[in-house]
């Protein structure tokens, strides 16, 4: 393959990655802003989201697609609703004191983790897609007898893939909607701008808390059931996503809902593109840094708006 | 002296002598244990003067205890140097590991301050497996027994081991100890209390953090090139994010901002760990447990508990 067909390709692939890394970081994005705590165990409950897509799609048999619709639905509401005990159980007695927070949720990575390793084991599993059909795709060359399309061999993707993009999309409009229009939204946003406030007006904030945090637990765990049929579902899953979600987070501008998504999509495709090129350790050594470097140089994110 | 540095000095005193002479009566097995529970001590050391007597969480410890021991290994495998030269170069590369990351990270607080130091070990750990070729990656490398011989002193034996990591917890604790009481000292306790007052107090506190930050990077990094040394083994698995997380367990068991609360917490963990993955691989669910549990119920740990209940003079 030529080096034009190649690129068309990573970006394909990117895409994906940057489809599924947004509903990730939107999730981890949403409980920064309105909680303004940082969730380390974010990457585990998008582990526990493909885990519960597996058992499952197991446990319904039949065809995979009505195996995959109800993980779809199960998966993300059985991860909300731990996130949410979570929530109740331990960070609202920690009164969301940022720095206990963090280590209080690095306890509960590595509860979920092991907890995963003892009843899941160390396999990891595929879930099967509900449809899979190759598409090719073909690409426009200059040849002898001028411009002509061709089919590159190699140059494809699945409807599945595609498929993954549109509902990424989807749900993202969806929690753009529920931020801006509805009264929920509202809610969080007020709760968001000012915490005492809110409570003076009325607003159940520690149920508002509970609410996001299941939210953003579920977001992940989406995300997770939707890539589960091209990865695999394995317990130590939970550290890439992590850690470029919150690459995400921080580019995009710490709790901003558009950064976010833009700053996921920058990452994705580049994500894409460059494991084309470089090695992918070389590639995380830079991503690492990058994100420290911002943090120390640009705390307010790259397209944030600088606070106070 | 005063009665309360006589009692400070007995305690802790008592306990390096009571670690003496366990030496002749431990069986091998326990005996080995506590000598590694010494050097990881002596880690937690370092990382309490920054965390618990500064208030600064640093996640990205590992960072410098792997740059001790690589300073060290890498030292010995390829410049062909002997240990004492070896440790000096594990110190050397903590100290300006430690100063580095300062310089960057200090220049951010909380939530920032932890992230970044995450992320700066993570960059370090990927490093470590991206150069595989010099470091081995992930499976490591041995110190081979000949390279091991300090001044004649073979540290492959037990009994040298032991009295090595005692050597070195010693100092350790006893640097401890005399700087949280120096003056020095009592300034990063109060800019762990408030550090707007401490500025105002005329005090440079930007300096007094930069230097708390090289005090415990460059004991980590000691105690990471002493551990190297005394068990003849580096590998990548020293410089991720679990031995960054391990010293603040430790800590947060033992009792942050007190002496004697890494040693304790170093103690129980290893012993809660060592118990616990007889019965199960899945051994790091103790951590969890304990990491939650002590942030919910118990933030002063236990050297804590002992000073707010019973000795209200410990340090």
């Amino acid at each position: 393959m030529e080096l034009g067909p190649y690129i068309l390709l990573a970006s394909l692939e990117g895409a994906v990655t940057a489809a599924v890394l947004a509903l990730t970081a939107v999730g981890l994005a949403l409980v920064f802003g309105v909680m303004r705590v940082v969730n380390i165990a974010h990457g585990e409950f998008f582990m526990l989201g493909a885990v519960i897509a597996w058992w499952v799609a197991q446990t319904v048999g039949g065809h995979p697609a009505i195996g995959f619709a109800a993980a779809l639905v199960i998966a993300p509401l059985a991860v909300g609703g731990i996130a949410a005990a979570a929530d109740m159980t331990i960070l609202k007695r920690l009164n969301y004191d940022p720095e206990r927070t963090i280590v209080a949720t690095i306890g509960l990575l590595y509860i979920l983790q092991q907890l995963t390793l003892m009843t899941y084991g160390p396999e990891a599993r595929p879930v099967e897609a509900p449809f899979n059909q190759r598409i090719a795709l073909p690409w426009i060359e200059h040849g002898e007898s001028g411009w002509q399309v061709i089919w590159p061999w190699g140059l494809g993707t699945t409807s599945y893939k595609l498929a993954v993009i549109g509902a990424a999309c989807v749900v993202l409009a969806g929690v753009w909607l529920m931020m801006a229009r509805s009264r929920l939204g509202l809610v969080m946003r007020a709760t968001q701008a000012d915490r005492d406030m809110a409570l003076a007006f009325g607003i159940p904030v520690e149920r508002v808390y509970a609410l996001v945090f299941g939210m953003g637990a579920a977001l992940a765990a989406l995300a997770a059931v939707l890539i589960v049929p091209i990865q695999q579902a394995h317990y130590l899953m939970g550290a890439d996503p992590l850690l470029l979600s919150f690459i995400v987070v921080i580019i995009g501008g710490l709790g901003s809902l558009p950064g976010t998504v833009l700053a996921a999509v920058l990452i994705g495709l580049s994500d894409g593109i460059i494991s084309v090129f470089f090695s992918p350790t070389l590639a995380k050594i830079i991503a690492t840094l990058l994100v420290g470097l911002v943090l120390v140089f640009r705390p307010e994110g790259l397209f944030g708006t600088r606070r106070r | 002296m005063s009665p309360e540095t006589r009692r400070i000095l007995a305690l802790h005193g008592g306990l390096l002598l009571l670690l003496l002479g366990l030496q002749f009566v431990l069986p091998a097995y326990h005996h080995g244990n506590l000598a590694r529970i010494m050097v990881l001590a002596s880690y937690a050391i370092g990382y309490n003067i920054l965390f618990g007597y500064t208030g600064l969480l640093s996640l990205g410890h590992a960072l410098f205890f792997a740059a001790g021991m690589y300073g060290m290994a890498l030292t010995i495998q390829y410049a062909g140097f002997s240990p004492a030269p070896a440790l000096l170069a594990g110190l050397l590369a903590g100290l300006v590991v430690s100063a580095g990351l300062a310089m960057l990270a200090l220049r951010t607080t909380g939530v920032a301050f932890m992230i970044v130091t995450l992320m700066f070990a993570q960059a370090g750990y990927l490093s470590i497996l991206y150069f595989g070729e010099y470091t081995r990656g992930d499976e490591g490398f041995v110190i081979q027994t000949a390279r091991r011989m300090l001044w004649g002193i073979d540290l492959s034996d037990p009994t040298n081991r032991y009295l090595a990591a005692l050597l070195l917890f010693s100092v350790c604790l006893a640097l401890s100890l005399w700087l949280v009481r120096a003056p020095f000292g009592r300034v990063l306790v109060a800019i762990r209390e408030n550090e707007e007052r401490v500025q105002m107090l005329g005090y440079d506190t930007h300096a007094h953090k930069l230097g708390a930050m090289i005090v415990s990077g460059t004991i980590s990094a000691l105690a990471g090139a002493v551990y190297g040394l005394l068990f003849g083994y580096a590998g990548a698995s020293f410089a991720s994010v679990q031995y960054s997380i391990f010293p603040l367990l430790w800590v947060l068991l033992g009792g942050a901002g007190t002496v004697l609360g890494p040693f304790l917490g170093t103690l129980f963990m290893f012993y809660l760990i060592d118990l616990s993955s007889g019965l199960t691989t899945a051994y790091m669910l103790i951590a969890g447990v304990a990491l939650v549990v002590l942030t919910l119920f118990a933030p002063q740990g236990l050297a804590g508990e002992l000073r707010r209940r019973l000795w209200g003079w410990l340090p």
